[in-house]
Formats: structure tokens, C-alpha cells, sequence
């Protein structure tokens, strides 16, 4: 595969490839912010816990 | 039995502990999709006569904006659940698609934009088509911020539940808007009665990256509805005991 002509995309690199970045942050933060909200919330919540059963 | 299972669906720590342990399977084949799909359509598919290489962007502007218009049905769905049922979890799963659809709009926003300066020679032009998707992103974005406005969350998933059903009118006016009104926008290609009108060699990656957003919707939803449900659940045992493990 010719990898410079590649990245080029005859000449509409300045369109395609932002546009590809943006779909995969998209997709990326999509899962991120849950997956640290869940880890948070959980911490959170066990922190609480151990607080109530302490005299 | 059917009717079981929608009772099950219903509770809580039934769906909360389903969601986990689909998660890792829509996320893993969203993945194998994606890298076929990346492939097949950056690399395999052959260059547009007209477009050129520019067309690509088809690949994430299409799945883009059907997503943005499914999440939104999805919503409208759940909305009804609410309504009608007073269903927690169908709250927690259209509060959780919100941001999601809102990302999806914004996508589709974007590379339309990015093909369209190349081909129309502008960056944005007040048409139907774009003006509606840019109404559904307002939205998206209403839908959020009544939802952190209301404290209590049984109001605040009904409020929800409303918007949804109402905003659900602006969907068949983003389909058609392409057939009712003239619009630089194209007109369908794909979603029409006659045999689509482009190639098998560009239509089957297209296919494959649209199932690929449908499965990261499906990962995505459930991991933020997750989050939603053990909010409102905090101070059950249930959420206490999975707390008190993760943490230990």
C-alpha cells in the first residue's frame, strides 16, 4: 500500500481525516465518561458505607 | 413467560446486573466491527467518479446521523414506558441515550459540514435538512438540561418522557425534508423503496460501520444507564454490596 498517496485522499486530507478524529473521540468519550462515572459512584457509595458502620 | 421477563426488566438490580455482563460483549464486537468497517471503508472501497476520495466521509456521516435519529425514537420508546408504566429502568436508559444522541448529532453536524465545504463549496447553508438536524441537537440539549433542572427523578423522567414524545415530530421532518422541500442536501440514497442507489462495493462497508455505531449505542447506553441506576439506587443493599466489593 502506498501510504503517502493514502494519507492524502487525492488531495481532501484537510476533510476526511478531522473527520475521522472527531468519529473516534466521539465514539472514545461515549464510553470513557460512564466507565469513570460508574468507578466514582461505586467509591463513593462504599466510602459512605464504611463511614455508617464506624461507631 | 413473556410477560415475566418484562417484569424482571424492570427491576433495577435484574438490569443493572444483565447490563454488566452485556457490556464487554457489545463493546467487543463493536470493535471487530469497527476495524472491518475502517478498513473495508478507507481502504478497500473504490474512490467516488465524482467525489473522489472526499465521499469517504460517507462512512461516519451516514451511521452519524441515523444514530442521531434512532437514539431519539429510542428515547420517545422509553418516554412511553415511563409514562404509562412508571418503568425506572426505561428512565435510566432515555436519560442515558440523551448525550449520546447529542454526540451523534454533533457528528453528523461536522462531516456533513467537512464534505460539504469540498463539494457545495460551503461550510453550512441554511437548508431543511440541516436546519432540522440542527433543531433535533437544541433538542438533545433541552432534553439534558431539564433533566439536571428537576431534582426529584420520577418528575424529571416524566418531564423527559414528555419532551421525547413531543420532539419525536422533528424525526419524519429530518427523513423527508430532502423530498418536501429543495435542499442542497442530496436526496435519499439509501432508505428509499426503489434498490438503493450506490454500489454494492460502498453500501456493504457502510452497512458494517452503521451496525458498528448501533452496537458502541448499545455498549455505551447501558454502561451510562448503569450509572444512572445506581444513583438512584445508593441506598439499596444490592448497590451497597456491589459498592462494598468493588471497593474492597
Amino acid at each position: 500500500m502506498d501510504w503517502e498517496s493514502f494519507f492524502a485522499m487525492g488531495g481532501y486530507a484537510v476533510y476526511v481525516w478531522p473527520s475521522y478524529a472527531l468519529a473516534l473521540i466521539v465514539l472514545t468519550v461515549n464510553l470513557v465518561a460512564p466507565h469513570r462515572r460508574e468507578r466514582r459512584l461505586l467509591r463513593t457509595i462504599a466510602v459512605r458505607e464504611q463511614r455508617r458502620k464506624r461507631p | 413467560m413473556a410477560f415475566v421477563w418484562f417484569h424482571k426488566l424492570g427491576s433495577p438490580k435484574y438490569f443493572y446486573r444483565l447490563a454488566r455482563r452485556l457490556t464487554p460483549w457489545f463493546g467487543g464486537v463493536t470493535v471487530l466491527l469497527l476495524v472491518v468497517g475502517l478498513y473495508w471503508g478507507l481502504v478497500v472501497a473504490p474512490p467516488d467518479y465524482q467525489q473522489g476520495e472526499s465521499y469517504r466521509i460517507i462512512f461516519v456521516h451516514v451511521p452519524a446521523a441515523w444514530m442521531s435519529m434512532f437514539i431519539w425514537m429510542f428515547m420517545a420508546v422509553s418516554g412511553v414506558l415511563v409514562l404509562v408504566w412508571r418503568m425506572k429502568v426505561a428512565a435510566a436508559l432515555m436519560r442515558a441515550a440523551a448525550p449520546l444522541g447529542a454526540s451523534f448529532t454533533l457528528l453528523a453536524l461536522v462531516t456533513g459540514s467537512l464534505w460539504g465545504k469540498p463539494m457545495w463549496g460551503t461550510f453550512w447553508v441554511w437548508d431543511a435538512r440541516l436546519t432540522s438536524e440542527l433543531v433535533l441537537l437544541f433538542l438533545y440539549l433541552g432534553f439534558i438540561a431539564l433533566q439536571s433542572a428537576i431534582e426529584e427523578r420520577d418528575a424529571a423522567g416524566r418531564a423527559g418522557g414528555v419532551l421525547a414524545l413531543v420532539g419525536v415530530v422533528n424525526i419524519p421532518i429530518i427523513h423527508y425534508s430532502v423530498q418536501w422541500w429543495n435542499t442542497l442536501h442530496q436526496g435519499p440514497t439509501i432508505t428509499k423503496l426503489d434498490a438503493p442507489s450506490i454500489t454494492l462495493s460502498m453500501l456493504l462497508p457502510l452497512l458494517v460501520m452503521a451496525i458498528a455505531f448501533m452496537t458502541h449505542f448499545a455498549t455505551a447506553v447501558l454502561k451510562a444507564a448503569r450509572c444512572d441506576i445506581l444513583a438512584a439506587e445508593s441506598r439499596s443493599n444490592w448497590v451497597r454490596e456491589i459498592a462494598d466489593a468493588e471497593n474492597a
